[in-house]
């Protein structure tokens, strides 16, 4: 949360807000104006036709014995046909908003996604999740209530405000000035309030946060809390900080809750004193006063106070809502991942020796590299991987990795062991280019990763995580996640191959069953399984396993084992283990240390080296 | 519901009852100044009496600051009324939860008993609020101006007695018929946020598929549909203000013209006529007030539901009458147990389960994902209850011991363990409170975290992030087990807590165990066959049935389950 002890309203932000409704329906954001504009005369024009209506057409009759009404009746006509002007004015505006309002949101909410998805990773890996979603939920609704309700208020209240403030002056200027004198006085109470109210609505906000934190920590950990019998002294925090909130609330709509008797009365108060100070002046003849003219602007006084109230209670949304439109507008001016890549991947087939590109699928691919010289060759997609010297920095100076080099060749499994923080996963982000590297050359079948367009890339490796991310759907739609036409046949086969299809079987509804909140339903190691044949089934040339089978028990394991050696067959495999008999057959063993390769070669040569990895293999060192 | 709800209004009756009270008197107020603007404009400045106008100008302004007072003393109580009704409704159900048992915890997710806290509580509290003052604000106003009205012209009040019903249920259409499709709306706006949320979690996965597009395709599909739904809504709440205003133009149009004979006649003053306008104004604005009431309480329904779902669920765990508080030794012994999460026969998780372990003695665990290893020594705390059969502790079934005094002696670090935000010193006193330094430093050289807690900048005033993130794997176990030791419990049980130690740290906590804590009863899960072998008996459990008791030798020849794991460890691989 940003600290902001004084609420202000930036208006770069709310002139950008502006911008954007106004971007996409200039005609019918004129026609609400217009409307609004309408209504709102017409509705105050009404209003001080009654004085003219009373004074003009109804007083000359009293007592006179045969009244003729036709007079009246026409000026009743007026005032109404006045009326109905302004409620067809209101109801259009109104209906005519809604498109605009929701129009807008859903384009907000549309660009946001959009941007997001085209972020880097280092975003998502600097920023925490709730962060980014507290922008589409709780700024986002701010928002949207700002739009749809404040703006269009803000609006007709201050055209009335205007409307009113000319008629007052042109029906007197001395009691306009009492008025403005009181006016004085509204705007100095309002702003102790609003203050006082905006100075504990912080607090709140801040003991609001305390308190959901304290109890989603205490929840998360119920169970642990049930076995060390804490759940009183869990209890007595959970006490102070409630107790803390409470008071902090109470306060702050202690303030918001008097806003409004107070100025409405304030406004009765002014009302008083209009009526008396006109009266003797127009009893005692001073000042060009009439009676007449002193009910008509008591009525103008009525009218100019309550738009005021309604303004000054609407504040606390607007600064939310810009506060809220500031942190959606910075999260769409991030900078997105960028993109010089310009060697794609095409299907091609051979013809008399040489790679033809061809439109269709031929499950044969290619790299289609054109040289500045104009000459286009076409590279065999294999999987080739070769690290040159590579350097890398998450932040500048801060390197984590240093002089890396190896080469993998398809049908080989190398390993990477070593410590948490030894840069086991940071070399993996290196070869989809999560990250960009700072010196050194990363090489895909012999061409530089800089120059391959990062989709094409994307598409030739295969990543399992340690953490399966699951979308809600069912099993098979999961499965088919990196391949959307692939066949139920395929879709089974892969799942054999990790060896999931037994688990998916027994599910109430096999491959439909349908899975929601990233799977929690299933355990971890099945939704590893699923990882993998998820990753199978997209049939790369080059695969990540980055702890991909550390949920699954070793027994298990060795099942899965016999499949992922068929899913590894002719491909370039890189894992990432800290259980040391998932690696022991990799082509080599990398051991890493603070950034560095300190050991490598097969299981065999590592153990006989007796160096760090077989200090890791007899236990004598902390992995993780 | 309400009642259960009404019942945490608790000491802050009071305030409760003052606030409608204040807000009854300020409306009060309300109607009787534009009495009193009335009277100062007829009988003082249309007859030009300043004596009238100056006594009901003073009138007046003290009505007005009558109504200042009682406006903020009602917002005042109200505030009060509300922030502690708020407070009482999440101590009540947070207090409920503090006394859920394991299976309670396991049918709410974390996240549901969050939002119930919050969320929920709030729009709870929202309707709170609105109903001690505006529910009782509105109608008052309605009933006050309509009297006032009729005191002034019965026949002229009687457009009100048409008009108000009318735009009452104009607008009771509007809300009903829009409330469904809000609710409709939030459930796909849940959809979305889902959606984004996945995304943001999975954002490695949909990148390195090259998924951006499906998925911006499908955020935009729910997106659209949320347009849709809420343009459909919103365009009938639109129908609310023009209504409004129709009403009231009709109405006045209609004063106007009946009013206007009246002052003809004499019956009526212009004075009246304008207050009669007022008033007008007064219930309609009323009215409309009601209506939003009636939403916000539509709203909070399904809230107020939620919320009283987690005060009525109540813990199927509870000590009995006279419950024993003394756990005489470790022994533990299991005698035909069955258990089920869900209390079916039919779906048991441990199905017969037969088991005597001596006070004092080691016994490790083993078996595959799923073969019910955590579950059975659950039972032994009386975490879950079994569903037949009977566990004991020290020769007394668990079930009649004194929960507190049972859990006192049985001390467990689970699987899935957690840190609290707080100092390593904080986060051990979980295990006793009144711990001391040495207790607390002889607790962790058991668990070997003595060594590296002293390594830390801080020692053992470090401060431990939530969840413990800022201490590595190995090193949060062995914080969970050293602030299991300091409970001095009589059993202790280990749910694969050193699958992140390496084995020899691992060797070291064992051995320590059985020479610095010999009497008591040590039970150790693993995945990993180094911490168990030399375990007094070795249990190897699938699919909810023991397979096998014995030691690591007797296991190695007679168990296959024991012996394919064991190769799978030692040897490795395929080779």
């Amino acid at each position: 949360m940003e600290k902001h002890k004084k609420a202000k309203i930036d208006f770069k932000v709310l002139a950008r807000v502006m911008k954007y409704l106004t971007k996409n329906y200039k005609l019918r954001i004129f026609f609400v104006i217009f409307c609004l504009l309408m209504s709102t005369i017409a509705s105050v024009g009404a209003n001080l036709y009654l004085q003219t209506l009373i004074d003009d057409y109804i007083i000359p009759l009293v007592g006179n014995k045969n009244p003729v009404y036709t007079g009246l009746i026409k000026a009743i006509l007026t005032m109404g046909s006045i009326y109905l002007v302004a409620t067809i004015a209101e109801f259009l505006s109104s209906r005519l908003m809604v498109k605009v309002t929701e129009g807008t949101l859903k384009k907000i909410r549309d660009e946001m996604f959009c941007k997001m998805q085209r972020l880097p990773i280092k975003y998502f890996d600097t920023h925490s999740h709730g962060d980014i979603m507290s922008r589409y939920t709780n700024d986002t609704d701010a928002l949207s209530q700002m739009i749809s309700q404040t703006i269009p208020q803000l609006f007709s209240v201050v055209t009335t405000i205007v409307v009113i403030f000319i008629a007052m002056l042109l029906t007197n200027i001395y009691l306009t000035l009492v008025v403005l004198a009181f006016l004085v006085i509204i705007l100095v109470v309002t702003k102790f309030m609003t203050s006082n109210s905006g100075k504990y609505f912080v607090k709140q906000q801040e003991s609001v946060g305390k308190l959901n934190g304290y109890i989603e920590e205490m929840i998360n950990g119920q169970k642990v809390v049930k076995v060390f019998c804490y759940e009183e002294r869990a209890k007595e925090k959970f006490d102070k900080l409630n107790e803390e909130l409470s008071k902090n609330m109470y306060h702050a709509n202690k303030f918001v809750n008097s806003i409004g008797p107070v100025n409405g009365n304030l406004g009765n108060t002014l009302y008083a004193i209009v009526a008396m100070v006109g009266g003797l002046l127009a009893i005692n003849g001073i000042g060009n006063v009439s009676v007449g003219m002193i009910v008509a602007f008591l009525q103008l006084s009525k009218t100019f106070i309550r738009p005021i109230n309604q303004i000054s209670r609407q504040l606390n949304a607007v600064v939310m809502a810009v506060a809220g439109a500031k942190r959606i507008f910075e999260f769409m001016d991030e900078e997105p991942e960028k993109d010089n890549g310009y060697v794609i991947l095409v299907n091609v087939k051979e013809e008399d020796g040489k790679l033809v590109e061809v439109q269709e699928e031929t499950n044969k691919w290619a790299w289609k590299h054109k040289h500045s010289d104009g000459r286009v060759e076409y590279i065999k997609l294999e999987g080739n991987i070769e690290f040159d010297d590579v350097d890398f920095a998450y932040e500048e100076g801060k390197n984590v990795l240093h002089n890396i080099s190896l080469y993998a060749k398809p049908g080989q499994k190398i390993a990477f062991v070593g410590a948490t923080g030894a840069g086991k996963t940071t070399i993996t982000n290196l070869i989809n280019r999560f990250y960009d590297i700072e010196d050194g050359k990363i090489r895909y079948d012999g061409i530089n990763i800089n120059k391959i367009r990062k989709d094409d890339l994307r598409l030739s490796l295969g990543m399992v995580l340690q953490d399966t991310n699951l979308f809600t759907g069912t099993i098979k739609e999961n499965i088919k996640y990196g391949k959307d036409d692939a066949t139920d046949e395929e879709v089974i086969e892969a799942a054999k191959l990790a060896n999931a299809h037994n688990f998916i079987k027994r599910l109430p509804n096999g491959y439909d069953t349908q899975i929601s909140g990233d799977g929690a339903s299933l355990s971890q190691g099945q939704r590893q399984l699923l990882a993998i044949a998820r990753c199978a089934l997209s049939n790369p040339p080059v695969m990540i396993l980055d702890e991909a089978t550390s949920s699954i028990d070793t027994r298990t394991e060795k099942i899965v084992q016999d499949g992922m050696d068929k899913l590894m067959e002719g491909r370039t495999v890189f894992v990432i283990a800290h259980r040391l008999s998932t690696v022991r057959n990799a082509k080599a063993i990398m051991v890493l240390d603070h950034g560095k390769i300190i050991e490598r070669g097969t299981h065999e040569d590592l153990i006989k080296n007796k160096g760090q990895y077989y200090r890791l293999y007899t236990g004598a060192f902390e992995l993780e | 519901m309400i009642k259960k709800l009404a019942s945490c209004i608790g000491k802050y009756k009071k305030e409760t009852i003052l606030t409608p009270i204040f807000v009854g008197i300020e409306c009060s107020f309300d109607v009787i100044i534009p009495f009193l603007m009335a009277y100062l404009i007829d009988y003082g400045i249309n007859a030009s009496n300043s004596k009238i106008i100056i006594i009901f100008g003073i009138l007046l302004v003290i009505c007005s600051f009558l109504a200042i007072f009682t406006g903020v003393k009602s917002g005042d109580y109200a505030a009060k009324a509300t922030s502690g009704f708020a407070k009482n409704l999440r101590k009540r159900i947070y207090y409920n939860v503090q006394d859920f048992s394991f299976s309670n915890i396991d049918k709410f997710s974390t996240s549901s008993i969050v939002t119930r806290h919050t969320t929920d509580i709030n729009n709870v509290q929202l309707a709170f609020q609105m109903i001690i003052r505006m529910a009782v604000r509105a109608p008052l106003m309605i009933i006050f101006s309509l009297i006032m009205a009729f005191v002034i012209n019965i026949k002229l009040a009687l457009i009100f007695l048409v008009a108000v019903p009318l735009l009452g249920l104009g607008l009771y259409l509007i809300a009903t018929k829009a409330h469904p499709i809000f609710e409709r709306a939030i459930k796909i706006y849940d959809k979305l946020n889902n959606t984004v949320e996945e995304n943001v979690r999975g954002i490695r996965v949909v990148k390195s598929f090259v998924t951006e597009e499906k998925e911006i395709e499908k955020f935009n599909e729910t997106s659209e549909k949320i347009y849709k739904e809420f343009s459909k809504a919103e365009r009938i709440v639109a129908l609310n203000n023009p209504l409004m205003q129709f009403t009231v133009a009709t109405i006045i149009v209609l004063i106007s013209w009946f009013g206007g004979k009246e002052i003809v006649l004499g019956n009526l003053t212009t004075g009246e006529f304008t207050s009669l306008i007022s008033y007008t104004i007064q219930i309609l604005m009323s009215l409309m007030m009601l209506s939003m009431v009636l939403v916000t309480i539509m709203i909070s329904r399904a809230s107020g539901e939620r919320i009283v779902e987690l005060m009525d669920e109540k813990s199927d765990l509870v000590s009995k009458k006279n419950a024993i508080k003394d756990v005489k030794d470790g022994s533990i012994e299991f005698d035909n147990v069955n258990f089920s999460y869900v209390n079916d026969e039919n779906k048991l998780c441990l199905k017969d389960i037969n088991l005597s372990i001596k006070s004092g003695q080691t016994i490790g665990i083993i078996g595959g994902t799923g073969s019910s290893k955590s579950t059975i020594v659950q039972l032994i705390p009386r975490l879950y209850d079994v569903t037949s059969g009977s566990v004991k502790v020290g020769g007394i079934d668990v079930r009649d011991y004194d929960i507190k005094s049972l859990r006192d002696q049985v001390s467990m670090v689970l699987q899935k363990n957690e840190l609290f935000s707080g100092t390593i010193k904080e986060n051990l006193r979980w295990g006793n409170e009144n711990a001391t330094d040495e207790e607390m430093i002889q607790a962790c050289k058991l668990a070997q975290a003595d060594e590296f807690i002293r390594d830390f900048q801080d020692g053992y005033d470090t401060f431990i992030e939530q969840g413990g993130t800022n201490v590595s794997g190995g090193q949060k176990q062995r914080l969970c087990i050293a602030r299991a030791l300091l409970k001095k419990p009589k059993i202790l049980i280990l749910d694969d807590s050193t699958s992140a130690v390496d084995t020899k740290t691992d060797s070291l906590i064992r051995k320590a165990f059985a020479e610095s804590i010999p009497d008591t009863t040590k039970i150790i899960i693993a995945q990993r066959i180094s911490s168990v072998q030399d375990a007094d008996k070795i249990v190897v459990m699938d699919n909810g049935k023991i397979d096998g008791i014995g030691t690591h030798e007797e296991l190695l020849k007679n168990n296959e389950i024991y012996r394919d794991v064991y190769e799978s460890q030692v040897k490795g691989g395929k080779e």
